[in-house]
């Protein structure tokens, strides 16, 4: 089976581009959030939202010079990667700007700030920055494999970034976590764009460094250990994201870089070794940053018994709020059922806090029940998927390690958040790709899309035609 | 590279599993527990985001919505006469869940009843705003009225049912509270619902005395050793000399049985009722014996946890394991001998109803916001503890004490009144101020329309004034009245 897939993925000469299923896809991306934000005024207020026209247009617009722009410069990318980011961009959109409307939330903005703006032009806005930089990578990046020649570099500007805002004066400490960057008007998460270039430089160096790693090693116990002076970078990179769980207080940020780390080392070294390794540094250090932390500890609780821990925690306490916000999100879920409230019309703004950013998905729950979380649920999964086969496809270990570096670290992210919300693993302050509310989120997804886009367009452009071989035009004009 | 690559895609696809499987988990298997959570919010939104419905006494409503342009909890419940109805409406508070018939009734007043899916449905289509059915009881409004006001600032209750089919017709308590003070979550609820806590209030205002405390019934319970002593062959004729001497002791003891009226040596049971010899019924309730009073007065409701009007009263007590001697003094309604008000004016209304025990019940129908009848209680025989002849006997000797005995105050023209009194002792070695009690019917050529039992606890008279004939008579006579005007 899979040997078929493949060479309708890689393509013979005279691979079909795809491009005009992805405008029909595209259509239904803009069409089905334009219906939503149609579903949510009517309920809300029982008439056609005044904005609706322009909304659609404008989601439509950005869609359509997306659309005309890969099919300039990026003719035989994967055709699902762009309508999959316009739907849920899209959708997210319309979350948002229904979370806008809640009276509650208004109410309390009111007594909190004294006005309330709402957080959907905003979103928009940054969306639209998110597509500009889609296209701006996708103009300028002509080739993934310049990427290569950072990959040091990249290894520098990851760092600086991750340790940005621990600077006094520029970072800022909101509930509890360090990730946030405050420039003039703009709050900035560093680690969003983090993530982005250390899968370059991860990508870059172990293409590099996967002979040493994978051959130079000793066999202890039935696995491979790799030689010291290999286990460095390794060590580093653990450290790091040690360091990002104690000193900022981000679990999830930390989990999602060590946890690509140890998907490309493994990609590249084809060691199974790697992954038990990477499994027991993980563990290792959450369970001492565990048992030290508070923020922490009180995460653990909330995601053991929520209900429980409500009881017995002290009112007033940080984990006593852990636990509430816990139970809220849980709630709300539940409330939701098998087919939902119906957009508009949940009880999910009762969360009050991050609803329409770290909690977006308990809204997804409520208003669009089971049915609906799940098909959001196999989005995400679809948009791991088309990365994960462009980097089967390319033809390039740079451009594999960068593809499933970039995915993986996407799967990983969405888990991370998605099950933290749902109860399944602690929660983690982190965003839903495109559905929450965050500048930088929506900016670094789009360009996440782009490099994938890149990577697969690349991979699946037809080889130009083999050189006539003017050795076999010499024999047929010596035959009689 | 391509085969750890397929790994890490298969490990991609657990991971997306695992969140499906656990959405499932939490959105079809938990669904009904997390929507119906007592820390979910949206159980009492939902209750709140629709007119509620009524209770409705003689036709008008003792409640009502009102819409309080909350962000949260749109319709706010209000309440007629609030501190007069509690007993009967209980309250429907927004931050303090609700009780009895706002409690047991809520899933009909909120219209979310399985019963009125037709109704929803259909207004799903017309478009109308959903509304709750209501409730119909069966009180008469002149009746609690006269029972409420007749208490006035007094400590007591009063419950008062139609002996003929067990619908109660009044319900009072005092102190009472208004349920609509607290029915918001604001502030001043909360400072409302503060003040009413039993641990800063002494007062209890929120005890239902009617139906959830009890009380020693004093002499109030002679009726019942009366009707056990007739039943059981002990007297056959109630004006013949009983044998009882005088001091009477105790059985097994050298303590003698006190008696506040002259003339009880050897005095025939109707004149022991009427002037409410303790000798005497003492000395029935040995004869009688322990088992078989414990079993008339398990056919009256005692010792029963399940009486639910639908409002759950407490069980009343009579002592399964206690010996002679506290048989003697159960049998004049001391020792562990307790009872709800409610339960003396069932035993009222068996006597008055010729034997004949009908369920109490407050609930005469449930309606649908389309005014269709849902649901429809019928009068129900709950036992027969006695003999029509008994019963005739003992109705007798109640009506004597009214006409020449020590219930005087209840007598009302153009019926026929029978009574009893009772001052229960309570208290170490009886130092708090006795219960007054009272326990009366009204008959009428066409049966007995109402039977009632009032109690007074720690009036503020004095110690001799504390009796069931000054205080709690005059209480049960206006009741009486003002069900009889009513039938007029």
């Amino acid at each position: 089976m899979s040997a078929v897939t493949n060479t309708t993925t890689i393509g013979a000469i005279d691979a079909p581009s795809r491009r005009n299923t992805e405008l029909m896809l595209l259509g239904f991306a803009v069409a089905i959030p334009v219906f939503a934000y149609l579903n949510v005024g009517l309920a809300l207020d029982g008439e056609v939202p005044t904005g609706m026209l322009g909304y659609g247009l404008g989601l439509g617009l950005l869609a359509g010079i997306a659309h005309l722009l890969v099919r300039r410069f990026a003719k035989y990318s994967d055709p699902l990667l762009l309508p999959l980011a316009t739907l849920l961009n899209g959708l997210g959109l319309v979350l948002i700007w229904r979370l806008d409307q809640s009276p509650r939330l208004i109410a309390d903005s009111m007594r909190q700030y004294g006005s309330h703006a709402g957080d959907a032009p905003k979103q928009l806005m940054y969306s639209a920055i998110g597509v500009a930089l889609f296209l701006l990578v996708l103009v300028f990046l002509k080739d993934h494999r310049v990427l290569q020649r950072y990959t040091y570099i990249s290894m520098f500007v990851a760092i600086v970034l991750l340790l940005l805002p621990l600077v006094p004066g520029l970072g800022t400490d909101s509930f509890g976590a360090k990730i946030w960057i405050r420039i003039g008007p703009f709050s900035i998460q560093p680690g969003e764009f983090a993530k982005i270039v250390l899968a370059v430089f991860f990508a870059g160096y172990l293409m590099v460094k996967r002979d040493a790693l994978a051959l130079a090693s000793r066999r202890f116990m039935g696995l491979y250990l790799p030689r010291g002076r290999d286990l460095g970078p390794i060590l580093t990179i653990w450290a790091l994201s040690l360091a990002i769980l104690v000193f900022e207080n981000d679990l999830g940020t930390s989990l999602l870089f060590f946890g690509m780390f140890v998907v490309l080392l493994y990609v590249a070294t084809e060691r199974t070794s790697w992954i038990v390794m990477g499994l027991l540094m993980a563990v290792g250090g959450a369970v001492v940053v565990g048992s030290f932390a508070t923020h922490v500890q009180s995460r653990v609780a909330a995601w053991l018994d929520p209900f429980e821990c409500l009881k017995t925690a002290p009112e007033g306490t940080n984990m006593a709020w852990a636990c509430d916000q816990m139970t809220q999100v849980l709630m709300s879920f539940g409330s939701g059922g098998t087919i939902g409230t119906g957009l508009g019309q949940g009880n999910s703004d009762l969360i009050k806090f991050a609803v329409n950013s770290d909690f977006i998905f308990a809204t997804v729950g409520e208003e669009l029940g089971l049915a609906g979380a799940m098909a959001f649920i196999l989005l995400y999964g679809l948009i791991v998927e088309r990365g994960l086969r462009t980097a089967l496809a390319a033809r390039d270990p740079f451009g594999k390690l960068l593809a499933t570096g970039l995915s993986g670290a996407f799967a990983l992210q969405v888990f991370v958040v998605a099950g933290g919300v749902m109860g399944l693993i602690p929660l983690t302050g982190m965003t839903m790709p495109f559905l929450a509310y965050g500048g930088s989120s929506v900016i670094a997804n789009w360009a996440l899309i782009a490099i994938l886009l890149r990577i697969s367009d690349t991979a699946r452009r037809p080889a130009p035609a083999p050189a006539p071989n003017p050795d076999a035009e010499m024999t047929q004009v010596v035959r009689p | 590279m391509n085969k750890p690559l397929r790994h890490i895609a298969i490990f991609c696809g657990l991971l997306v599993l695992a969140l499906l499987v656990r959405d499932n988990w939490l959105q079809f298997v938990r669904a009904d527990e997390l929507n119906s959570h007592e820390r979910n919010r949206r159980v009492t939104i939902e209750r709140y985001a629709s007119v509620r419905g009524d209770i409705i006494v003689d036709g008008k409503p003792i409640t009502g919505s009102v819409d309080s342009k909350d962000p949260l909890y749109q319709y706010k419940r209000t309440y007629v006469d609030g501190p007069m109805w509690a007993p009967v409406t209980g309250y429907a508070s927004q931050a303090y869940g609700s009780n009895q018939l706002e409690k047991l009734n809520d899933s009909i007043l909120t219209g979310n009843d399985d019963r009125l899916f037709f109704d929803r449905t259909l207004s799903m289509f017309t478009g109308e705003q959903k509304k709750g059915g209501n409730v119909v009881t069966t009180l008469n409004a002149a009746a609690q009225k006269a029972a409420f006001e007749g208490l006035g600032k007094k400590k007591g209750a009063v419950a008062a049912i139609d002996p003929q089919t067990g619908k109660i017709l009044a319900l009072a308590s005092t102190p009472s509270y208004d349920p609509g003070s607290f029915a918001g979550y604001s502030r001043e609820d909360e400072k409302a619902w503060a003040s009413l806590d039993e641990k800063v209030n002494k007062d209890k205002p929120m005890l239902n005395r009617a139906l959830r405390e009890i009380y020693p019934p004093g002499s109030t319970f002679k009726v019942l050793t009366a009707a056990a002593a007739l039943e059981n062959g002990v007297i056959k004729d109630i004006n013949a000399p009983t044998d009882t001497p005088e001091p009477y002791f105790l059985p097994l003891s050298r303590t003698t049985m006190k008696n506040h009226a002259g003339g009880c040596e050897n005095a025939s049971l109707n004149y022991a009722m009427e002037v409410s010899c303790n000798s005497v019924f003492a000395k029935l309730g040995d004869e009688v014996g322990r088992d078989k009073m414990v079993e008339m007065a398990e056919k009256f409701g005692f010792n029963n946890p399940e009486i639910d009007t639908p409002v759950r009263a407490a069980a009343s007590v009579y002592d399964k394991k206690m010996d002679r001697g506290g048989n003697a003094l159960s049998a004049i309604g001391q020792f562990n001998t307790a009872t709800t008000p409610l339960q003396m004016a069932m035993v009222t209304a068996a006597i008055a109803n010729d034997g004949k025990l009908m369920k109490p019940y407050m609930v005469d129908h449930l309606v649908a916001p389309n005014l269709d009848v849902i649901e429809k209680n019928e009068p129900e025989e709950m036992s027969r503890p006695m003999s029509p002849e008994t019963a005739q006997l003992v109705q007798k000797m109640m009506e004597n004490v009214v006409e020449k005995g020590t219930g005087t105050k209840a007598a009302i023209d153009g019926a026929t009144v029978g009574g009893k009194t009772g001052t229960a002792q309570h208290g170490e070695k009886n130092k708090a101020r006795p219960y007054a009690w009272f326990i009366s019917y009204a008959k009428t050529d066409s049966g007995s329309p109402v039977a009632v039992a009032v109690v007074v606890e720690d009036s503020d008279a004095t110690r001799d004034d504390i009796s069931g004939g000054g205080l709690a008579a005059p209480i049960a006579r206006d009741v009486m009245k003002a069900v009889l005007d009513g039938r007029r």
